[in-house]
């Protein structure tokens, strides 16, 4: 049983086929939030103001405040303008919008409501991995409820606000996932990153202001509104509100979701998924997503679950997804499928990013191989800085970043590799 | 050059977007001809860009730069096995060698019977479930021991 506040899966149960529907969810109280906007006359400001207070960071990866990012939405704009969800999941080790969608899905669509009603947005779309196709159907199940119910379309619930929700489903991209990206692929085309500025806030989905923000991010909306942005906040800590969702995955014996208030110690986390597989030593643990840098494992064990604290462990809380790796992994090869990936991902728009993925995938290859030679540490860390920082979007830095710390932790265990040919492990 | 039914499908899909931002519909117009004709042929292409009023060229560019696309003829089942570190942590890469093994074929080739072709996929955002593999796109299986791959194998042999 999970001991913590949930605001984001409260009372649901995923073993019962039919507790995702909305009937469901409002017996659990859903769809306050909206009628309490609307019943309370609360302005658009009011709103932001409250989600202001939450300390509501951006769940996706990048952690921005989200009451700020809405405030940037122009609010004397005639024309159309658009809230967007990124449910394009694919950052290795992260699975948790998955879940909010299959099992709680009202609790988003709620969730985009009160952001439509607070940046006065009239149409929404929610853009889904192409991977998880029963999640997107149940979300297109979920949306034509909610019409039917009056919580979407003209004039919702009787008052004069009115706004559509469209799913919309990716098929088979990672960079999609980066927020222009995704809505060069709204718009129809191939998914590569638009440089910044201009911000989507001023020139977004077909040119008209956008905001775009992670599912989970909309989902912790609904439980700001009901108990208030200060209660939200305290659940959590200072600067790092509320309660999140962590995947866990790799070497552990319950890999799954978890949802803990923000500043939970790493070691009840681990504990609440079932501890080491096999009873063996944590290495290494990557916390945020495989983009960012990794953590030795006692490192790991002293660091609580926030934005701050894993900063200042010298990683970033990402995505939320906790990757453990025990004793028997060997670090150049996990290096070198994540470089793959990243090698195999991009886009092809940038030269660094397109060339030096494909660098930093050959050395590690060879390294792993038994054909590395010394050097290759010196030029990986120069392709590196060669990509970091230089490219349109992040993901030459989440290239980059997982070799640097990697090289940096285990740089034994690389040396090893050259000089015997051969893994330690 | 398309059903009936898939046109219909398409069309609802247009509807999601403004009047005149029908190419928006451009990827699930794909995904639903993918469907009902196994992959995609230059002159499926073709007849979307004509149905959505945009380049051939434009559509093009769409189905190769996303992945789940198909651009030649498949075998029946397309069985993409995910590796990605998360899974193959749990076991990807012995779940991988597990169906190489027994359809007698490595990755992006053809069973001779055609009914299976094998893909090494990237992340699929289903860790908590490793090993995944996804049967033609749209099934998702969990948890891929080898007596899972044999049952699924088995059912699709049928």
């Amino acid at each position: 049983m999970n001991p913590f506040p949930q605001t984001l899966l409260d009372q649901v149960d995923s073993s019962d086929p039919e507790n995702w529907k909305l009937s469901h969810y409002v017996k659990r109280g859903g769809y306050a939030a909206i009628k309490k906007i609307l019943s309370d006359k609360m302005t658009p400001d009011e709103v932001i103001e409250e989600v202001k207070k939450s300390a509501l960071r951006g769940r996706g990866g990048a952690g921005f405040p989200t009451g700020l990012k809405w405030s940037f939405m122009p609010k004397q704009y005639e024309g159309d303008k658009y809230i967007v969800c990124n449910s394009d999941e694919g950052e290795p080790g992260t699975f948790k919008d998955r879940d909010i969608m299959r099992f709680n899905p009202h609790i988003l669509i709620e969730g985009m409501v009160v952001a439509a009603y607070a940046m006065g947005v009239k149409a929404g779309y929610n853009y889904i991995h192409g991977e998880i196709w029963d999640t997107y159907t149940r979300m297109e199940e979920a949306v034509d409820e909610a019409r039917v119910a009056g919580y979407l379309g003209e004039n919702i619930l009787g008052s004069n606000f009115s706004f559509n929700l469209y799913n919309h489903h990716g098929y088979g991209a990672y960079i999609c996932g980066e927020e222009t990206a995704l809505l060069e692929s709204l718009e129809g085309k191939k998914g590569q990153p638009r440089f910044k500025p201009p911000f989507p806030a001023n020139f977004g989905l077909y040119g008209k202001p956008t905001t775009i923000n992670n599912t989970e991010t909309f989902a912790s909306v609904p439980w700001i509104i009901n108990h208030g942005g200060e209660k939200y906040l305290e659940l959590g800590k200072p600067n790092n509100g509320g309660t999140k969702l962590f995947s866990v995955s790799g070497h552990v014996n319950k890999p799954g979701n978890y949802e803990i208030p923000m500043g939970t110690p790493f070691a009840a986390l681990l504990e609440m998924a079932g501890g080491m597989r096999g009873g063996r030593k944590l290495k290494a643990c990557i916390p945020g997503g495989s983009s960012m840098p990794v953590l030795p494992g006692d490192v790991m064990m002293e660091t609580d679950m926030d934005y701050d604290s894993i900063a200042k462990a010298g990683s970033m809380l990402g995505s939320g997804a906790v990757i453990i790796m025990d004793e028997t992994t060997c670090m150049v090869r996990a290096l070198e499928r994540l470089s793959y990936f990243y090698f195999e991902e991009s886009c092809g728009q940038c030269t660094p990013c397109r060339e030096g993925t494909g660098w930093l995938y050959r050395i590690i290859n060879r390294i792993e191989n038994g054909k590395g030679k010394m050097e290759d540490l010196d030029l990986l860390d120069n392709i590196a800085d060669n990509i970091q920082g230089r490219t349109i979007c992040a993901l030459g830095d989440a290239a980059a970043m997982p070799v640097r710390a990697m090289i940096e932790h285990f740089r034994d265990e690389f040396i090893y590799h050259i000089e015997n040919k051969k893994c330690m492990v | 050059m398309l059903s009936p039914e898939s046109l219909k499908r398409i069309d609802h899909e247009i509807s999601k977007y403004p009047l005149d931002k029908k190419q928006s519909a451009v990827m699930s117009a794909l995904a639903i001809a993918q469907e009902e004709k196994g992959w995609l042929a230059t002159e499926t292409m073709n007849f979307i860009a004509k149905y959505l009023d945009m380049p051939s060229i434009a559509v093009y560019e769409v189905a190769t730069f996303y992945n789940m696309y198909n651009l030649e003829p498949l075998g029946n089942y397309k069985l993409t096995i995910c590796t990605n570190l998360p899974c193959a942590l749990s076991g990807g890469y012995d779940a991988a060698d597990y169906l190489k093994k027994k359809l007698g074929i490595g990755f992006n080739e053809t069973t001779v019977d055609g009914k299976f072709t094998l893909k090494e996929g990237e992340c699929m955002g289903a860790c908590g479930d490793a090993p995944v593999l996804l049967v033609n796109n749209h099934r998702m299986c969990s948890f891929m021991s080898n007596e899972a791959i044999d049952k699924i194998l088995e059912e699709l042999s049928k």
